[in-house]
């Protein structure tokens, strides 16, 4: 048995709207699956591509959640504390920032040279944590 | 009720953004108190519920986290890295790194290592000096 692949990854969103409406319009991803499946509805994108690789955006609530748990969930979202990482390579950092500052998107981090490549830090509207980097070749 | 803290933590939230991205700059709390649409009294009251500590301590060490890690990853001289990361004299870097640190920039700097390849976000993160344990 060998596994071979990280195929979905999964955040939580306050709103799938609005989700939509960065994951896609801003960031420049596409959709994957919108579909409703009744008892959710069943979002993810991926970058243009790359569709074996899908991030579901999931809105907390019931009944997966009860009502408590799901307020603390995304007051914890909000203050950036939930976790929700995603990295996201690119292969021109200093360019991909220039074009997401112009959409108005909420920078955390300029773009730094580290010994691993140029990166930078987003938010999405919600407060997980994006990472943008360029990377070096793997020297190994 | 929990909409109201959903936006109050977003508005705080970017807030302390500023802070981490603008650290070197003469940010303020009335700047601070701007980017997160409130008054400075309740931006300050706000901020520490929200995240533990003042907005202040916050971004003092912040700047003593990336003085830290200047004197350790550069060659920069004690001066430079001071101003660099957004204090504006000496006295009072040095005062301000000791109190946080237990030790001078340069005896910090003579016994410390680089940290290992991570994403510069953890570096920060994870090694800003704080009291909370």
């Amino acid at each position: 048995m060998t596994m071979n692949a990280i195929s979905r990854s999964q955040i939580y969103v306050l709103d799938q709207d609005e989700a939509l409406d960065f994951y896609v319009n801003k960031l420049g991803m596409e959709v994957n699956t919108d579909q409703d499946l009744g008892f959710m509805r069943w979002l993810t994108v991926n970058l243009p591509g790359d569709p074996e690789r899908e991030i579901l955006l999931e809105k907390p609530g019931p009944p997966a959640l009860d009502p408590a748990t799901a307020g603390q969930v995304r007051e914890l979202l909000t203050k950036g504390a939930l976790g929700g990482y995603l990295f996201i390579t690119t292969d021109d950092a200093r360019k991909t920032h220039e074009d997401l500052v112009a959409k108005g998107v909420e920078i955390t981090d300029e773009p730094t040279e580290r010994p691993y490549g140029i990166d930078f830090g987003i938010r999405d509207p919600f407060g997980n944590r994006i990472r943008i980097g360029q990377m070096f070749p793997r020297t190994t | 009720m929990s909409r109201a803290v959903e936006e109050s933590n977003r508005a705080m939230l970017r807030a302390r953004d500023a802070m981490d991205r603008a650290y070197a700059e003469p940010l303020d709390i009335p700047a601070l108190a701007r980017i997160a649409h409130v008054s400075e009294a309740h931006f300050i009251r706000t901020f520490r519920a929200t995240f533990g500590e003042t907005p202040h301590r916050y971004l003092q060490r912040r700047r003593v986290e990336r003085a830290m890690t200047l004197l350790v990853e550069t060659a920069r001289d004690v001066t430079d890295i001071c101003y660099a990361v957004g204090f504006g004299s000496l006295g009072t870097f040095s005062r301000t790194f000791r109190q946080i640190v237990g030790e001078s920039p340069s005896d910090f700097r003579r016994h410390r290592v680089a940290s290992a390849n991570v994403p510069s976000c953890f570096t920060k993160a994870w090694t800003r000096p704080s009291s909370f344990g």
